[in-house]
């Protein structure tokens, strides 16, 4: 996807304001404390209190005894988006709600990272055609990192989106860390 | 007609004050907190005869080690769609489009091909089942006449850095296996598949 001028000022002028990601290439000194601070981060992802349907049912079985988030360092679900790293859209989401899921995420402080369960978030899923009421996807306001399919996923099915998204977070380490990608239109 | 009384009751007058020992809600703490301990009580007194020995006993919960140990699926259990195949290995599918017409999510998509045999009806070119819209609903298996399409693979993990990934094309389809054929095994083409 080829990004307008208008997308290329806004990347450069993010990625100035940094303070440190993007600001150093491959560093001999800083990696092993990049890698420090990769493994930091994605030991310790704490997601958002945020159940939107039926999806947020399997979430809270996920974070249960049974299932048990806690062995991800998952499991400090902040009622806060100030205190969190990650928001599993758990549920379908509205035109109503997608205008406080888009404020949820703008008040998430950085490093954010958003994971779409089931497939009403990822496309809308039943509501695809005649759901005049859903978004069609909650990558059309939100970047998305890691989607999971099911309806509702099962809890391993989240639990496996959850690993996914710990890869993520130990590939783009602190300093290399790209940017979140440019929404279409 | 069945005549029928209706008792209008007004929501405030059903609503009865709380007792001084409600009020205060440490009782009720107390009530709430009674049950967990009776969890916790009954979950140790299992463990702990299982442990010396006595297997008659119900197991208490345990969590589920998720990467390494599996919880056990049912047999009726609808995971990931596959495409069943012909024994000269053409697929089943005759490109009826039942499955595509009865999709609740319109998950599926098919292009219909002519075949020179004609015995068969159709052959379908290509075969997209969009896995990040289905609603695991089974309907597409109900509705198939030639048993082409089946939700018996096991897989219900699914996850993809990207929307595009999730569409499965008729080759991924076909070359899915069955649960008993996995084995358990995680499917590695697929996960590679997902990830890209």
């Amino acid at each position: 996807m080829a990004l307008t001028q208008t997308e290329h000022a806004i990347i450069k002028k993010a990625q100035e304001s940094d303070v440190l990601e993007g600001r150093h290439g491959n560093n001999v000194i800083i990696t092993s404390v990049d890698k420090l601070f990769a493994w930091a981060r994605q030991s310790s992802v704490w997601p958002m209190t945020f159940g939107l349907a039926c999806c947020a049912i399997e979430m809270m079985a996920t974070a249960a005894g049974r299932y048990d988030l806690d062995r991800f360092g998952m499991g400090v679900m902040r009622a806060s988006p100030r205190q969190t790293d990650l928001m599993i859209v758990a549920g379908t989401v509205t035109m109503k709600m997608a205008l406080r899921v888009k404020r949820l995420y703008d008040q998430m402080p950085e490093p954010k990272y958003v994971l779409s369960m089931g497939s009403c978030a990822t496309c809308g899923g039943p509501y695809w055609k005649h759901g005049y009421h859903v978004l069609k996807g909650v990558d059309q306001i939100v970047p998305v990192d890691v989607y999971v399919a099911g309806c509702p996923p099962r809890p391993e099915a989240l639990l496996e989106g959850l690993m996914m998204l710990q890869e993520k977070i130990k590939s783009e380490a602190l300093l290399g860390k790209k940017l979140a990608p440019m929404m279409s239109a | 007609m069945i005549a029928r009384t209706v008792n209008v009751v007004n929501v405030s007058e059903r609503r009865r004050t709380l007792t001084f020992l409600e009020r205060i809600y440490l009782p009720e703490v107390m009530r709430g907190l009674r049950v967990t301990v009776r969890h916790f009580c009954v979950n140790l007194w299992r463990h702990t005869l299982r442990a010396i020995g006595m297997k008659s006993v119900q197991p208490g919960a345990v969590t589920f080690q998720y990467p390494e140990v599996r919880r056990p699926a049912g047999e009726r259990l609808r995971s990931l769609h596959r495409l069943t195949q012909r024994p000269d290995g053409t697929p089943r599918c005759v490109a009826c489009m039942m499955c595509e017409t009865v999709c609740p999510a319109f998950c599926i998509e098919i292009v219909a091909d002519e075949v020179p045999d004609p015995n068969i009806e159709k052959r379908p070119k290509s075969f997209d089942i969009d896995i990040g819209r289905c609603v695991f609903c089974g309907y597409c298996v109900e509705a198939c006449p030639e048993d082409a399409i089946r939700m018996d693979t096991g897989i219900t993990e699914i996850g993809s850095y990207s929307r595009r990934a999730m569409v499965l094309d008729i080759d991924t389809l076909l070359a899915l296996k069955s649960a008993e054929e996995n084995a358990g095994k995680p499917v590695d083409f697929l996960q590679k598949l997902l990830v890209s």
